[in-house]
C-alpha cells in the first residue's frame, strides 16, 4: 500500500508545488533580480548593478526605521509572550468560564490590521486629546501605541498555542513531582517551562517575524509620523518601521523603485537570519517527553 | 472499489490543477469582450483618478458603448493609491490604454509609456496650449479638467458678521488683502458664540485625507510668488522667499479654527467638510470639486444652497495681492499608453475626442461631473463655485497658477506636511518647516533628476 501510494506523490504534490512556484519562488527571484535594476513597471527593467544597494545603505530613513523596528520587536516579543503565557496558564487551571475567556481573548486576532490600526488610533486620540496631544505628537506615544495594539491582537493567538502546550503536559509528571515534595516554583521551573519549550519556540518565532514584518498596523496607526526634518532636508519618520519604509521608498518616484526593492532584499536577509538564530537557540532548550 | 477511488484521486488532483491555472487564464475571456464587437475595433481601458466621479464615468462609458459598440472599461483607483494601482496595472497584458499623470513631475515617471498626441484630434480641440503637457516637441498629455481653489466661504454666515456691531469690515469687497482677512477671521473667532459658529476656519486637519490642502495647495502660494518674481516655472532649488507669508496664513488657519490647534493632527477631510456644511465655520480652504460634498441635501436638511457659496483668493500678504485671483489649473492630464495595440490606441483617441466634442460627452462632463473642460465645445458647468471662479477672472483679477505640479516629489510634500503638523501641535518649530521646504526641495529635486 505504501509503495503504491508513492506513485501518486507527484500528482498530489504538483498542484501545490505549481502554485508555490508561481506565487512565491518565481516572484522571489524576480524580486532579487529587480533589486539590481532601474524600473517603473516590473516588466520593463534595465540593469544598473549594485547602485540601489549603495543608496539603500546611505539612506538615513532606512537606518532609523531599522532601529525603531528592532526596539519594537524586542519589547513586543517579551510583552506578548509573557502575557500570553500567563493568560494561557490561568485559563488551563480549570476556572469557571475558561472557554468564554479563551474565545474573547482570541477574537481581536480576527480583525484585520488596517481596521485595528484605525480603531486604536481613535481610542488613543480620544484619550490623548484631553491632554492636548495626539498619537502622532510624540514618537514615544506611537511606539507604545503600536506595542499595545500588537499585544491586544497577538496575545489571544499565542495564548491558544500555549494552552495546547499546557494541556499536552502529562499529569503524571506533576503527580510524581508533588509526591517528591516539589513546591509550586520548582514545578514551574523544572517541569512546566521545559515541557513548554516547543510552544515557546513556535510563539517567539511567530511574534518575532510578525513584529518585524509589521505593516498594516503601522500604516493605519501613525503612518510613520511624527517626522523630524534633518539639516539635509530629508525627513526622518520616527515611528516608521522597515516594511512601511520600503513601501514608501518604492512609490516615491521612478528612480527609487529599485532602491525599495534592494531594501526589501536586505530586509529579507535580516528577518531570515534573526529567525534562524532564534530557532537554533530555543530548539536547544527543548526536551523530549 | 479500489479502482474507483484511484480514479477519484486522479480526478480530484486534476480539478485542483485546473482551478490553479484557471486563476491565471480567467481574465482573457472577460477581456476579450462580447463576440458581437467587430473584430477590427479596439477597446478602451481607462484607469481613472477621481473616486468621487467614478459612477459618472461608468455611465458615460456605457453610453459610449451603446452608441458605438466599442467596449470601454473604466476602473477607478482608491483614494491616494493611483500611482500604486497604475504601476501594477501597467504591468499586465491588458494594461490601461488611457491613464492620468498629475503634471510634469508625474510625467517624468511615465514618459516611456506615453503616446505622442501631437497629431490627434483632441489636441486640436484644446482652447489654449497651456493645457497640453509638452516635452521635446511631443505632446504627452492633455488636461481634461480645469479646477479652481481658494477660501470658500458661507455667505449667510459672513453677512451675519458684516451686520454685527463688532465688525470693522463691512463688506466682502473690503477683503482684498491678508490684513483684512485676518481682521475678519479674528473678529469672527472672538465672537463665535454670538455668530453661532465654532470658529472662523474649518479645522485644518493634517490627517492623510486633508493634509494635501496645506502641504500642496497652500504651499503653492509661496512657490507661485517666488516663481513670479523670478519669472520661472520650475526650479532645482527654492529659496523660500515667501515662507514668512506661508507662516502668516498657516497661523491664521490654526489659531482661528473650530478646534484647538493641538488636535489638528487627527482631523480628517470629512471633519472639515461637515463643519462647513453644518454652518459651524465660515471659511473653508478647498476647491470647485468640493461642491458635491457640501451642497444642500434636502433629506438631511444641511449643506449650502447655491447662492450661499462665495470664494476668496488665498491672501498671504504679498505685494500687489489686491489683484490676486483664485488658484486655477489642472493636475489631471490624460495620457494614452503607447504600448497598447494600434487598434486600442485608435479606439482610445476616438473615445476621449468623443468625450470632449459630442453633446453627450460634454454634457456629462459639465453637468454630471461639474467639470470645466478646456475644450472648444465645452458646456457650462452647473457648479456655482465654477461660476464664482469665472466671475473672478472677469473682474480683472490674475488667476494664480498651479505651480505645485513642479514640486519635485511626493516625499517633499510629506516632509513639509509632517513639519506643519509638528509646528501646529507645538512640538516642532517653524525652522523645521523652512528646512523641509528649502533643503528638502534641493534633496528631492536631485533624487528625482539624476
Amino acid at each position: 500500500m505504501i509503495q503504491k501510494n508513492k506513485k501518486y506523490f507527484v500528482i498530489f504534490v504538483l498542484p501545490t508545488l505549481a502554485a508555490f512556484i508561481m506565487a512565491f519562488v518565481w516572484p522571489f527571484f524576480q524580486g532579487i533580480y529587480l533589486s539590481f535594476c532601474k524600473f517603473v513597471t516590473t516588466s520593463n527593467a534595465t540593469f544598473v548593478g549594485v547602485d540601489n544597494y549603495i543608496q539603500a545603505f546611505q539612506d538615513q530613513t532606512f537606518s532609523s526605521a531599522f532601529w525603531f523596528t528592532v526596539a519594537f520587536v524586542i519589547v513586543s516579543v517579551v510583552f506578548i509572550n509573557v502575557l500570553a503565557f500567563i493568560v494561557g496558564y490561568v485559563l488551563t487551571m480549570g476556572i469557571k468560564g475558561s472557554n468564554i475567556f479563551r474565545t474573547t481573548f482570541f477574537m481581536p486576532n480576527l480583525i484585520g490590521g488596517i481596521v485595528l490600526g484605525y480603531i486604536w488610533q481613535l481610542i488613543f486620540n480620544g484619550i490623548l486629546l484631553n491632554y492636548g496631544k495626539t498619537i502622532v505628537a510624540d514618537a514615544t506615544f506611537g511606539f507604545w501605541g503600536l506595542v499595545i495594539l500588537m499585544c491586544w491582537q497577538q496575545i489571544g493567538y499565542m495564548m491558544i498555542i500555549y494552552i495546547s502546550g499546557f494541556q499536552s503536559i502529562p499529569g503524571d509528571l506533576y503527580e510524581a513531582a508533588r509526591i517528591d515534595g516539589a513546591n509550586k516554583r520548582q514545578i514551574m521551573g523544572r517541569i512546566t517551562i521545559p515541557m513548554m519549550a516547543p510552544s515557546i519556540t513556535i510563539c517567539t518565532f511567530l511574534t518575532l517575524t510578525n513584529s518585524f514584518k509589521l505593516f498594516d498596523q503601522n500604516l493605519a496607526l501613525t503612518n510613520g509620523l511624527p517626522g523630524v526634518v534633518q539639516a539635509s532636508g530629508t525627513t526622518v519618520y520616527k515611528t516608521q518601521m522597515l516594511a512601511l519604509n520600503i513601501y514608501q521608498t518604492f512609490y516615491q518616484n521612478a528612480n527609487t523603485r529599485g532602491v525599495g526593492q534592494a531594501k526589501a532584499v536586505i530586509f529579507f536577509v535580516i528577518v531570515a537570519a534573526i529567525a534562524l538564530v532564534q530557532l537554533y537557540f530555543t530548539r536547544k532548550r527543548e526536551v523530549q517527553q | 472499489m479500489k479502482k474507483l477511488s484511484k480514479l477519484l484521486a486522479v480526478g480530484l488532483a486534476g480539478c485542483m490543477m485546473a482551478s490553479v491555472f484557471a486563476g491565471c487564464g480567467g481574465n482573457n475571456s472577460t477581456a476579450g469582450g462580447d463576440s458581437n464587437t467587430p473584430e477590427a475595433s479596439g477597446k478602451v481601458y481607462y484607469l481613472q483618478f477621481k473616486p468621487e466621479q467614478d459612477q459618472q464615468w461608468q455611465d458615460l462609458a456605457k453610453a459610449y458603448t451603446d452608441e458605438t459598440g466599442v467596449e470601454v472599461t473604466v476602473v477607478t483607483a482608491a483614494e491616494n493609491t493611483y500611482e500604486q494601482t497604475l504601476t501594477s496595472e501597467m504591468d499586465k497584458t491588458d494594461a490601461p490604454t488611457l491613464f492620468q499623470v498629475n503634471g510634469p513631475v508625474g510625467l517624468a515617471n511615465w514618459k516611456d509609456y506615453c503616446y505622442d498626441l501631437s497629431n490627434s484630434d483632441i489636441v486640436g480641440q484644446v482652447t489654449n496650449d497651456e493645457f497640453l503637457l509638452k516635452e521635446d516637441n511631443a505632446v504627452y498629455g492633455v488636461a481634461y479638467v480645469v479646477e479652481t481653489y481658494g477660501i470658500i466661504y458661507n455667505k449667510t454666515l459672513l453677512d451675519k458678521y458684516f451686520g454685527s456691531d463688532f465688525a470693522t469690515v463691512k463688506s466682502v469687497d473690503e477683503i482684498k488683502s491678508f490684513d483684512a482677512l485676518k481682521t475678519v477671521a479674528e473678529e469672527i473667532q472672538a465672537n463665535k458664540e454670538a455668530l453661532g459658529v465654532d470658529g472662523a476656519f474649518t479645522s485644518a486637519g493634517m490627517d492623510g485625507s486633508s493634509d494635501w490642502r496645506f502641504k500642496t495647495h497652500l504651499a503653492n502660494m509661496p512657490i507661485y510668488y517666488e516663481y513670479k518674481d523670478k519669472g520661472i516655472s520650475s526650479t532645482d532649488a527654492i529659496e523660500g522667499k515667501y515662507l514668512d507669508n506661508y507662516k502668516q496664513i498657516w497661523d491664521l488657519y490654526i489659531n482661528n479654527a473650530t478646534c484647538d490647534k493641538t488636535a489638528l493632527a487627527s482631523k480628517t477631510g470629512t471633519d472639515a467638510e461637515t463643519e462647513f456644511k453644518t454652518g459651524k465655520a465660515v471659511f473653508f480652504q478647498n476647491g470647485t470639486w468640493e461642491y458635491g460634498g457640501t451642497a444642500y441635501d434636502e433629506e438631511k436638511g444641511e449643506g449650502l444652497k447655491d447662492e450661499e457659496y462665495g470664494m476668496l483668493p488665498i491672501y498671504i500678504g504679498a505685494d500687489g495681492e489686491e489683484k490676486q485671483g483664485l488658484c486655477t489649473g489642472s493636475e489631471n492630464y490624460w495620457c494614452v499608453n503607447k504600448n497598447a495595440s494600434e487598434n486600442d490606441i485608435k479606439a482610445t483617441l476616438d473615445f476621449i475626442n468623443w468625450c470632449v466634442t459630442s453633446d453627450k460627452g460634454t454634457t456629462a462632463l459639465a453637468e454630471d461631473m461639474g467639470f470645466v473642460i478646456p475644450f472648444k465645445n465645452a458646456k457650462e458647468a452647473s457648479n456655482p463655485l465654477v461660476a464664482i471662479a469665472d466671475a473672478d477672472v472677469e473682474a480683472g483679477n490674475t488667476p494664480v497658477s498651479w505651480n505645485f505640479s513642479s514640486i519635485p516629489s511626493e516625499k517633499w510634500k510629506d516632509g513639509v506636511g509632517a513639519a506643519l503638523t509638528q509646528y501646529a501641535a507645538g512640538t516642532g518649530s517653524w525652522d523645521d518647516v523652512k528646512t523641509a521646504f528649502v533643503e528638502g526641495w534641493k534633496t528631492e529635486y536631485a533624487a528625482a533628476n539624476k
